[in-house]
């Protein structure tokens, strides 16, 4: 997209994302980009799962193995943590679809429940896995 | 026929235009979010409770009638889902002539995905 103007000359092109401060909104609108990248990611790992469960015991304890080891564990975490980022910034999002919480008062107070919320939500996601673990 | 309305005549009579698919795409977004609300919480809450489950165990979860519809379910809806959110950002950052092909890529690889991830559902329920 680099000449797009008449004569071809190089323009700015709007938004610029490396002079723009960013916000709270900004920042939350690329966020659930990103999860849902991630969790795409996220749902090929399902299927994995659910496959090698079809090919038998040791495939599954193969894909096990991997999801219980250390960096199998921080994926899963990241993963979790992407979710509830996703889901409640996609209930954010079906809201304002309602034409409501446009005022921004409410759109401050809506991003930054949706970012404590999915704090918390991962951490009792954790600690209810571990409890359940032993 | 308005002065300033850019269509042609002919686009005018046949009624095509931009604003049909856009909204296809858009209201099929949000019918899938809406959708994955429940069936996300639901398989986050019953791996939480699979936490160091050996096969049997698993086998046995995913054969109960409740589990494996809830699954397909799922998987359904998470691919159908995931191929609109990623068209979209294909469409946004994407300019070159790849762009059709990676938004071709992403619907076979999703709908692929989600028929794999299907049958070894049902293949488990079934049993050996």
């Amino acid at each position: 997209m680099a000449s797009n103007s008449p004569g071809g000359r190089q323009r700015p092109l709007s938004p610029n994302m490396q002079l723009y401060r960013p916000q709270l909104t900004s920042v939350l609108s690329i966020v659930n980009r990103l999860t849902g990248i991630l969790l795409s990611i996220a749902a090929i790992a399902l299927v994995i799962w659910l496959a090698a469960g079809a090919a038998g015991p040791q495939t599954y304890a193969i894909v096990k193995a991997a999801l219980a080891s250390w960096t199998g564990q921080v994926i899963l975490f990241a993963f979790t943590f992407a979710f509830f980022l996703h889901l409640l910034g996609g209930i954010r999002h079906l809201v304002w679809d309602t034409v409501h919480g446009f005022e921004l008062r409410a759109i401050y107070m809506s991003g930054w429940t949706v970012v404590a919320a999915s704090v918390v939500m991962t951490v009792v996601a954790w600690v209810a896995s571990c409890c359940m673990g032993r | 026929m308005e002065r300033d309305d850019m269509r042609t005549p002919l686009a005018r009579a046949i009624g095509l235009g931009s604003a049909k698919d856009g909204v296809q795409h858009w209201w099929m977004q949000r019918v899938s979010a809406i959708a994955l609300v429940p069936l996300t919480v639901w398989f986050i809450a019953a791996i939480i409770a699979q936490t160091g489950a050996d096969y049997t165990a698993f086998v046995a979860w995913l054969r109960s009638p409740i589990t494996d519809i809830l699954m397909v379910l799922l998987l359904i809806a998470l691919f159908y889902h995931a191929a609109l959110g990623l068209q979209v950002v294909i469409e946004d950052y994407v300019h070159s002539g790849t762009r059709f092909a990676a938004v071709i890529m992403v619907r076979l690889a999703c709908f692929a995905f989600a028929v794999v991830g299907i049958l070894a559902t049902l293949r488990i329920a079934a049993g050996p």
